[in-house]
């Protein structure tokens, strides 16, 4: 017996995929004018551009299901953390250049098959999102890939911050292949995407880019988990804290 | 009830002369971004498809459509943007390609150029054709551009992504 209906199914699928590209988004955004060479400021931000072009769309979408009549902003500024649908790994903070390269890895190679599988679903909205997106994050992956294959084979420094990131991240990946209530329901619907099958994929070539990068790959012991009930870690409430603090200072605030 | 006056074709002409907004050289309609007109007793509804999710030109040219009709008395006009087909660069004609050539901009390979993921393509040099080029940096000034420099000729130039 569902507790939710399938279109309350639908609006927590969306937002989790509009939240996922927004707070990216927001995390690639604070290395702008702080990247380590140019050509990855412009790298980092562009990804962030695409990325939070993606939010507006999905969240625009998630907020006009049913008669909600709600923008893309309302839903970013008025939410609060618990309801708020990101996967942990995408809140985590930068840290090193490294550590943001691990996460982008992780996430853009489950992006990648993620997108190419929901470009197929019944929802027509959610499939022409998905083909667009999968054009944007083949690049992701692409620089994700090099970096890491640069990083793992280049100094002794760069190769033991490889490592550490893909350490320290490691128990945050498994939490992108769960499937809740939402996604279950909306699977029957052929609107969801299939999750095992993905997990695979992703293993299989996320094993071999860290296997050619002389980077060890991690055991898959505990993985962390709790955002698909609005469970984050202490980053996201400062995240919000800093991205809706104009909206929540003065409501209604436009320019 | 009232009969629109302009056609279809007539709204697409007066449409092409409107820049891309980065790429001044070339118009929306030969970018393949203005991918429809639909009239009714409405009004005129102008269906664009966004380059890239988060293309801020697309506000721009939403805005430089409404002028450049409410010009000509033509109203009322609606923009709409829709994903569906998603753009690709193959749409972009051979003109536009052209254009971007004499411009100094690499013109896109054909889509399927991504379909390895991992590949590095070949892209020629806009001024001396040679193909001895190599990549500065994946991203550019704008979201759709890579940076190259050719090393016969020297200079650096952009390419426009397959997308
Ligand atoms: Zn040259």
């Amino acid at each position: 017996m569902n507790t939710i209906t399938k279109q309350q199914a639908l609006y927590k699928y969306s937002l989790r995929l509009g939240d996922n590209a927004l707070i990216h988004s927001y995390r690639l955004s604070e290395w702008c004018s702080n990247a380590p060479i140019l050509e990855e400021d412009l790298a980092l931000t562009n990804f962030a551009l695409d990325m939070i072009g993606r939010a507006q769309a999905i969240l625009g979408y998630a907020g006009q299901l049913g008669d909600m009549e709600k923008t893309a902003d309302d839903l970013a500024y008025r939410r609060g953390e618990r309801e708020y649908y990101n996967n942990l790994i995408i809140e985590m903070p930068n840290g090193d250049f490294a550590n943001t390269i691990a996460r982008l890895l992780f996430v853009s190679v489950y992006e990648f098959y993620f997108f190419s599988e929901l470009q197929n679903s019944s929802d027509p909205t959610l499939a022409a999102i998905a083909a667009k997106t999968l054009k944007e994050v083949k690049y992701h992956m692409a620089h994700a890939r090099d970096w890491v294959l640069r990083l793992g084979d280049g100094t002794d420094e760069s190769r033991s911050r490889m490592q550490a990131a893909v350490s320290a991240l490691w128990m945050y990946t498994g939490e992108l292949f769960e499937t809740d209530e939402a996604a279950a329901i909306l699977q029957d619907a052929n609107i969801a995407v299939d999750m095992p099958p993905l997990k695979e994929k992703w293993n299989a070539i996320v094993r071999q880019i860290l296997a050619d990068a002389a980077i060890a790959i991690p055991a898959d012991e505990y993985m962390q988990t709790g955002s698909s009930k609005g469970v984050h870690t202490e980053h996201l409430g400062h995240i919000l804290s800093e991205m809706q603090y104009l909206q929540r200072t003065y409501p209604e605030a436009i320019w | 009830m009232v009969k629109p006056k302009y056609t279809k074709e007539e709204i697409i002409s007066l449409l092409s002369v409107i820049p891309d907004p980065e790429i001044p050289v070339v118009n929306i309609y030969e970018m393949g971004m203005l991918h429809d007109v639909l009239i009714d007793e409405s009004g005129y509804e102008i269906v664009l498809t966004p380059t890239y999710t988060g293309c801020p030109a697309m506000g721009i040219i939403e805005q430089d459509i409404k002028l450049t009709l409410a010009k000509q008395g033509i109203k009322p006009v609606k923009v709409k943007l829709v994903y569906d087909p998603a753009w690709t660069t193959d749409w972009m004609t051979e003109a536009a390609k052209e254009k971007l050539s004499r411009y100094g901009i690499a013109p896109p390979l054909h889509s399927s150029c991504t379909s390895d993921v991992f590949a590095h393509n070949v892209i020629p040099c806009p001024r001396c054709h040679s193909e001895d080029t190599v990549i500065i940096s994946r991203f550019g000034a704008t979201a759709c551009k890579s940076l190259y420099q050719c090393n016969d000729c020297k200079e650096p130039f952009e390419y426009f992504k397959c997308h």
